[in-house]
C-alpha cells in the first residue's frame, strides 16, 4: 500500500486517473484504502429534477448511485440509500446555496456541491467540493488557458465540545492543472495536487456554516498561494538551475 | 459508505505487464528506479516485472536521453535514438566508440571501438566534428551540467559535395535532487539538414523541459517547443558557428519565454482558475446570511457571474 502511494506521488498528476484504476486492478484487496487516500479529479452528473449539475464523490455515493444535493435523490434511483436527517438536510441545503455564491465570487463559474451526514459521536461530517474548468472553451474568463482544471475537496469533521463551542477538523485536497499553448512559446503545462489539514475550535454562536466557510476560504487561499509560489516556484527554480538565464550572450562571428 | 467488493476480473499476465510498463515509462526524469521499486512491490511477481522492465527501460532511457559513464573513465555516452546501433549498442561519435549497455541496470557494461561502417564518411565527419566542437563550447557556457553530442542521422556515406546529409545535435541536462524532493530535465534535439542543391541548412529544433517537485505534494512542469530556422551552407567551421548561433539564440529565447509564463502565473493565468480575492476585494461575508438572499437576487438581476 505504501508502494502504491509512492507511485501516486511520482506519476504525473494528469495521469492520476489512469494510475489509480491500474492500482485498483492490481490491488483489489486495498480498494477502499486506495479510493479514500488517492486524489482523483471530480466527476459530475446532472440532476434530472433541477437540471443542475452535482459533483460525485465517495461521500454521496451508495453502491453505484449518487445523491444529488439539489433534489436529495439518488441517481440512478435507489431503494433505500442513506440520507441526512431532516435537520442536517436543512443545513446542507443552506450550505449548498451559500457555497454556490462563494464559488461564483472566487471562481467566476464552475460547479459546487456540499454533502453532510451524521457520524456516531453526535457530530457530523461535511464535504464541500468545487470543480472548475478554466480553459477557454470552459469557464476561463480571460481565455489564457488551453486547458485548465481546479478540483477542490474539503472534508470537515465537526464535533461539539463543551458549552457553545465545536471542534472542526478540515482536510483539504486541491488538484489543479493548467496549460498554455501558443506559437511563440510552445506548450507550457503545470499540474499538481496537495493535501493539507487544519484544526480549529469555534463558538457555535455564528453557526456551523459560518465557521466552516471561513476555514475553507482561508485554506483555499493558502493553498492557492502555496501552489503558485512554493510549488510552481520550485519547478521554475529547477529550470533556471538546468540552464541559468545568461545576461551576456556572445554571438560568435565567422572568422572569414 | 458500502464497502467496495471487487467486481473486477482477475488481470491476466499480459495486462499486468502492460500496466507495469506504463508506470515505468511514465516515471519522471531520474525517478525510474524509485518507480521500479514501488511497482515491483505492488506487482508481487518478479518474472512479470522483468519482462515489463526489458521492454520499458530502453524506451525510457532513449526518450530521457540518459547519460552513462563509459568504463575506464574516458567520458560519457548519451543514450538516444539518434545514436542507436542496436538495442544495446550506442555510438559516441566524439570518441568513435560504441558503448554496450544494460538498460534495466542503467549502466554501460563495456566499450569497443566503432567500425568504419558505423562512422560517417570523412567528408561528413569534418562537418560533424566542427559542429561538435562549437556545441561543446556552447553547452559548457550555458548549462552547468549539460551533456551533448552530434550524430549523423542521414547520408553518412556521402563522399563529397553534390549530395544531402543530416546531422542531429542532442543536448541533455538533468538535475536530480531526491533529498530536496526535486528533479528536472532539459532535452533539446536539433536536426540540421545540409541541402546541397539549395546550398542551405534547414534547422529544426525540439526542446523539452520537465520538473517534478514532490515534498508533501506532487507538482510537475511539462513544457515543449518546436522551432525552425535556416542558414547558408558554408565551410564546416563557418557552418558550425552559424548553426550554434541559431541554437543559442532560440534556446535563450525559449528560456525567457518560460520565465514569462511563470511570471504571468500569479495574476493572470491562475486567475482563470481561481481569483486571489473576489471582485469586491474583501473576504466572503459568511456571517451575514441576510446578505446572501440579497446577493443572490442581485446576482441574478445584474447577471453577475455569468
Amino acid at each position: 500500500m505504501e508502494a502504491a502511494m509512492g507511485l501516486m506521488r511520482r506519476i504525473h498528476p494528469k495521469h492520476a486517473e489512469t494510475a489509480l484504476s491500474a492500482l485498483l486492478s492490481l490491488l483489489p484487496e486495498h480498494s477502499t484504502d486506495l479510493l479514500s487516500q488517492v486524489d482523483q479529479p471530480l466527476q459530475v452528473l446532472c440532476d434530472i429534477d433541477s437540471g443542475k449539475e452535482f459533483i460525485l464523490c465517495e461521500y454521496n455515493r451508495d453502491a453505484d448511485s449518487y445523491r444529488s444535493p439539489w433534489s436529495n435523490k439518488y441517481h440512478p434511483p435507489l431503494e433505500d440509500g442513506p440520507y441526512p436527517s431532516p435537520e442536517l438536510r436543512k443545513l446542507e441545503i443552506e450550505a449548498n446555496d451559500v457555497f454556490a455564491i462563494y464559488r461564483d465570487q472566487y471562481y467566476e463559474g464552475g460547479i459546487s456541491s456540499v454533502y453532510m451526514w451524521e457520524d456516531e459521536n453526535g457530530g457530523f461530517v461535511a464535504c464541500f467540493l468545487i470543480k472548475k474548468d478554466g480553459s477557454k472553451s470552459g469557464h476561463g474568463r480571460r481565455g489564457y488557458l488551453q486547458e485548465g482544471a481546479w478540483d477542490a475537496i474539503h472534508v470537515i469533521e465537526v464535533e461539539p465540545e463543551e458549552e457553545g463551542t465545536a471542534r472542526y477538523c478540515l482536510t483539504s485536497t486541491i488538484m489543479l492543472s493548467l496549460t498554455t499553448d501558443d506559437k511563440s512559446s510552445g506548450r507550457f503545462s503545470l499540474s499538481g495536487s496537495i493535501r493539507r489539514q487544519m484544526n480549529m475550535d469555534f463558538s457555535v454562536a455564528d453557526g456551523h456554516l459560518c465557521n466552516m466557510g471561513r476555514m475553507i476560504e482561508e485554506m483555499e487561499s493558502k493553498l492557492r498561494n502555496s501552489l503558485d509560489q512554493v510549488y510552481f516556484g520550485k519547478t521554475k527554480e529547477m529550470v533556471c538551475t538546468l540552464r541559468p538565464p545568461s545576461e551576456v550572450i556572445q554571438m560568435r562571428l565567422p572568422d572569414s | 459508505m458500502a464497502d467496495e467488493e471487487s467486481q473486477e476480473p482477475e488481470l491476466n499476465d499480459k495486462q499486468k505487464i502492460e500496466i507495469t510498463k506504463w508506470f515505468l515509462l511514465n516515471s519522471p526524469a531520474g525517478e525510474i528506479q524509485y518507480v521500479a521499486k514501488d511497482i515491483q512491490a505492488v506487482l508481487k511477481d518478479d518474472n512479470l516485472y522483468n519482462l515489463a522492465a526489458l521492454e520499458a527501460f530502453p524506451l525510457y532511457n532513449k526518450s530521457h536521453m540518459i547519460c552513462l559513464e563509459i568504463p575506464g573513465g574516458v567520458g560519457d555516452v548519451l543514450i538516444t535514438s539518434s545514436g542507436e546501433l542496436s538495442e544495446t549498442e550506442y555510438l559516441d561519435p566524439r570518441t568513435a566508440q560504441v558503448a554496450i549497455i544494460d538498460h534495466v541496470k542503467q549502466v554501460c557494461t563495456e566499450v569497443r571501438p566503432a567500425t568504419d561502417e558505423e562512422l560517417p564518411s570523412p567528408y561528413v565527419e569534418e562537418f560533424r566534428c566542427a559542429l561538435d566542437a562549437e556545441i561543446i563550447k556552447y553547452v559548457d557556457e550555458a548549462y552547468p551540467k549539460g551533456i551533448c553530442s552530434v550524430y549523423c542521422i542521414g547520408g553518412k556515406d556521402v563522399e563529397g559535395p553534390g549530395f544531402d546529409f543530416e546531422l542531429a545535435v542532442v543536448i541533455s541536462a538533468a538535475r536530480h535532487s531526491p533529498q530536496n524532493f526535486c528533479n528536472g530535465s532539459w532535452r533539446s534535439v536539433w536536426n540540421v539538414e545540409f541541402k546541397d542543391d539549395l546550398q542551405m541548412l534547414e534547422v529544426r529544433g525540439k526542446l523539452q523541459v520537465g520538473a517534478h517537485y514532490f515534498e508533501e505534494g506532487n507538482v510537475q512542469l511539462d513544457a515543449s517547443h518546436e522551432c525552425k530556422d535556416s542558414t547558408f551552407f558554408q565551410s564546416p567551421e563557418d557552418s558550425a558557428i552559424s548553426i550554434c548561433n541559431i541554437i543559442r539564440h532560440h534556446e535563450t529565447e525559449y528560456l525567457t519565454s518560460l520565465q514569462v509564463s511563470y511570471s504571468n502565473l500569479p495574476d493572470t493565468t491562475f486567475k482563470d482558475l481561481r481569483r486571489k480575492l473576489p471582485v469586491t476585494r474583501t473576504l466572503f461575508p459568511w456571517h451575514n446570511t441576510m446578505q446572501f438572499s440579497l446577493t443572490r437576487d442581485i446576482t441574478k438581476e445584474l447577471g453577475i457571474g455569468k
